[in-house]
């Protein structure tokens, strides 16, 4: 048995972590479950002896019934990797860009003295077959690899000394669903081949409803409900668990009439990238939106679904204007788009983008921010009118105006994604384009920002284009869906009917792949 | 308020002080730099003479003083010239990272950066004799490529963020985003980078009127004067270790200014301290 037994633990005197306590079996997967900063990770570290500095931790960390609490360093180095494997959300910067795969995962044997180099080289060669890495090379670079491959190797790594316990902290959170469905299937088999213990720590309660054995739910430091899976998932005894069962499946009401005068039609749109440089020559291009058609009509919301690296981000590129198209038509309130968007028309237009932090200028306060897009205007409001105007935008998306004098890092994620709801409001556009709007979000601040979406839609006569690759939001909000792949359109219609029927087996595949809650009852 | 690293206060008041030295100069010197005075050659130091005087019987504590002014001003130009057209020219390679322009911005840098501001000083004055004027242009010159190559590095990055696309969809073209964006958050490192430009230029005016092709006599330069004492520096070492301990001194303070303002302005750097 591995676990923590009433932890607590303080950064700078500020409490963390209060009273945690959970103890993961040999062969159990164990699901850790809870918002950004519910202290999940926090929880983690701690097994690994990996606290922060100037954390003052108590409570005991068992293995075996052996506290390792004060631990030395030296110590905590022959417990991690031997006893603990770790792996984490971003297996791009978890892995050395500059040493080949086969290195990395033998240098866990050698750190530990488990193997010769030689000998080690060998171990991983077959750690690797064994994460279904068996037609990669040893000497393969990260970059040379899908992030899902990545996440395998880091598996390897992880697992190469058969460690009792495996902790993985939203070891699919970067991934695509399908990506997701292949890499949680791997793990299970782990789990039993190997007999160890899994620790699963996500904010995806679909996914740990489909494998772990126990869930611990956790909230502001502490855990507020635990048990096995199923009896959790049914009783819900905490409040919390049931707010945040109902945040995941949320859907928000919606009352905009549709009316059939398309806004937005695209017709046979082809967008290619320059080929790879070989020499002085270039390849032949990257086709990455290969002839797709479809109209979005006024009051309406549409759905396009479909996993990295599709072609979704560009077609929305190119249908703010942004990249030049090299094929096909774009027709906005009727008027072709191509080759360049007419200024007075992107006022009619805007975009909402998935990353609440990366979206403002850091050193611009909420007025400006808000107000930038007046720029499109011939005559932009000015003194107390841009000041009404940009109230008027903060108040509609539920901020108050005083916040107009604020920076934007003094807000939270949500916050942020309203002022960035309200920058696209403020030209009062007839289309919110929404990339990825609620993707980086917490469950239950995502909920109220679908609400307020919803709401947006129906008391500014709004149309969306609903842009993203979690196929429970795009179901809660969407009227009709598209589904891309490789560039095209695989299947398109009422959202409700490719939900329930979906015609092309990769739409099949997708939904088949995404986490469902209600697996474990 | 939280606090300054001490290598920013030190480099910072040393930089100061030679400011104020130079600026003091202008107005006010102990002695005149011109009057030359055969009988009052190689004095030591005594109460009329601080510091002495030199083999033409010049006070060493004014030479000094006006020296400062010398130097810092053929820096400071020489930077602003490098920040003037380095920044706009690193700007617009980003802006259109990957054309014609961008290709034809960079390889001009690499090209200027293929000659040390030295060989571009001799060049000019072989064309148009030494001067002030054409060490400020040599060094400002060599400056350009720096400014721009910091300012398009800085750049890059940034375009790729939502708030540029945001602009973008706002209708906001490349030179209103590299203005309105792009320009006040490469600042710091374009500060940094300016102390750094600033005291090069402080060593490159030095070792150019060293070899004599920098400010003309009579205006006193801390390098010509090293050159002048470099003959009697075993008989009076000192009219060679006063002007080099200030070109030592300027330059570590402009250094120590520099790595200080780097540490206070790196956000990143920030956070860990905090």
């Amino acid at each position: 048995m591995i676990g923590v037994e009433n932890l607590s633990v303080a950064i700078h005197g500020t409490p963390i972590l209060r009273g945690v306590s959970l103890q993961i079996a040999p062969g159990e997967v164990f699901g850790l479950v809870g918002e950004s900063g519910s202290g999940k990770s926090m929880t983690a570290l701690a097994l690994m002896g990996l606290l922060p500095e100037g954390a003052e931790a108590g409570g005991e960390i068992l293995i075996d019934g052996r506290d390792l609490m004060r631990n030395s360093e030296p110590d905590w180095c022959r417990v991690r990797g031997n006893d603990i494997g770790m792996i984490f959300q971003e297996p791009m910067t978890a892995l050395n860009p500059v040493r080949t795969i086969g290195d990395q995962v033998a240098e866990t044997l050698t750190i530990h003295g488990a193997a010769e180099p030689r000998a080690a080289l060998e171990i991983a060669r077959d750690r690797l077959d064994r994460v279904g890495l068996s037609h990669i090379g040893m000497d393969a670079y990260p970059h040379e690899l899908s992030g899902g491959q990545r996440q395998r190797v880091c598996i390897a790594a992880a697992i190469a000394l058969h460690p009792r316990l495996l902790i993985a902290d939203e070891p699919t959170t970067a991934l695509d669903v399908t990506t997701q469905a292949q890499i949680l299937d791997l793990l299970s088999a782990l789990v039993e081949e190997e007999g160890m213990g899994l620790l699963l720590i996500t904010h995806d309660l679909g996914v740990v409803a489909g494998m772990a054995d126990r869930i611990a739910v956790m909230r502001q430091g502490e855990i507020v409900e635990t048990g096995p899976t199923a009896q959790v998932m049914a009783e819900r005894n905490h409040p919390y668990t049931r707010a945040l069962l109902a945040a995941s499946s949320h859907v928000p009401e919606r009352a905009a009439a549709q009316r059939p005068d398309p806004l937005l039609q695209v017709e046979d749109v082809r967008r290619e990238y320059p080929g790879r440089r070989e020499g002085f020559r270039r390849g032949p291009p990257i086709v990455a939106v290969d002839g797709v058609s479809f109209t979005l009509h006024e009051g309406e919301s549409l759905g396009l679904v479909g996993e990295s690296g599709c072609g979704k981000s560009t077609l929305t590129r190119a249908i703010l204007g942004l990249d030049p198209v090299q094929g096909g038509d774009i027709r906005l309130f009727g008027r072709s788009i191509v080759p360049q968007m007419p200024r007075e028309m992107r006022a009619g237009i805007q975009v909402v983008f998935q990353d609440p932090y990366g979206s403002f200028n850091p050193r611009w306060k909420v007025d400006r921010i808000v107000a930038e897009p007046f720029h499109l205007l011939d005559a932009p409001p000015r003194g107390s009118e841009r000041h009404d105007r940009v109230a008027e935008a903060l108040t509609a998306v539920h901020l108050s105006p005083d916040d107009m004098a604020k920076y934007p890092h003094e807000f939270s994620g949500g916050q942020r994604q309203r002022i960035a709801i309200a920058r696209a409001l403020i030209t009062r556009p007839r289309i919110i384009l929404l990339d990825e709007a609620v993707s980086a979000l917490d469950v239950s601040v995502r909920a109220r920002i679908l609400d307020l979406l919803a709401e947006l839609q129906d008391g500014f006569g709004l149309s969306y284009l609903f842009v993203s690759h979690d196929l429970t939001v795009v179901r809660a909000i969407t009227d009709r869906v598209m589904v891309m792949q490789d560039g095209r359109f695989v299947e398109t219609g009422e959202t409700e009917a490719v939900f329930n029927d979906p015609q092309h087996e990769y739409t099949r595949a997708l939904l088949a792949a995404a986490p469902r809650l209600d697996l474990a009852s | 308020m939280r606090r300054l690293p001490p290598a920013l206060l030190i480099g910072a008041a040393l930089s100061a002080a030679f400011l104020a030295i130079a600026a003091l100069s202008l107005v006010w010197t102990p002695h005149s730099v011109t009057g030359v005075s055969i009988s009052e050659r190689l004095q030591p130091p005594s109460a009329q003479y601080v510091l002495g005087t030199d083999q033409l019987g010049r006070d060493l504590a004014s030479m000094l003083m006006v020296g400062a002014q010398t130097s810092i001003a053929v820096a400071l130009i020489a930077v602003g010239i490098g920040i003037a057209l380095g920044v706009p020219l690193g700007l617009a390679a980003a802006a259109t990272r990957g054309s014609l322009l961008d290709e034809i911005i960079m390889r001009g840098n690499d090209l200027i950066f293929a000659f040390p501001s030295l060989v571009i000083a001799i060049l000019i004055t072989a064309r148009y004799g030494p001067s002030a004027t054409n060490a400020i242009l040599a060094i400002g010159i060599f400056n350009i490529p720096v400014f721009a190559r910091v300012a398009r590095g800085g750049a890059l990055p940034l375009w790729t963020l939502d708030y540029i696309l945001a602009a973008r969809t706002a209708g906001k073209g490349r030179v209103r985003i590299s203005v309105e964006h792009i320009l006040p958050n490469i600042l710091n490192l374009l500060i940094v980078q300016a102390t750094i430009q600033f005291s090069l230029g402080i060593l490159a005016e030095a070792a150019l009127s060293y070899v004599g092709l920098g400010a003309q006599p009579p205006v006193p330069s801390w390098g010509r004067m090293l050159a002048e004492a470099q003959t009697m520096i075993y008989s009076h070492p000192m009219l060679a270790i006063l002007p080099g301990l200030a070109i030592v001194l300027m330059v570590l303070g402009l250094n120590l200014m520099g790595d200080g303002l780097r540490d206070a302005l790196d956000p990143r750097l920030r956070r860990r301290r905090a």
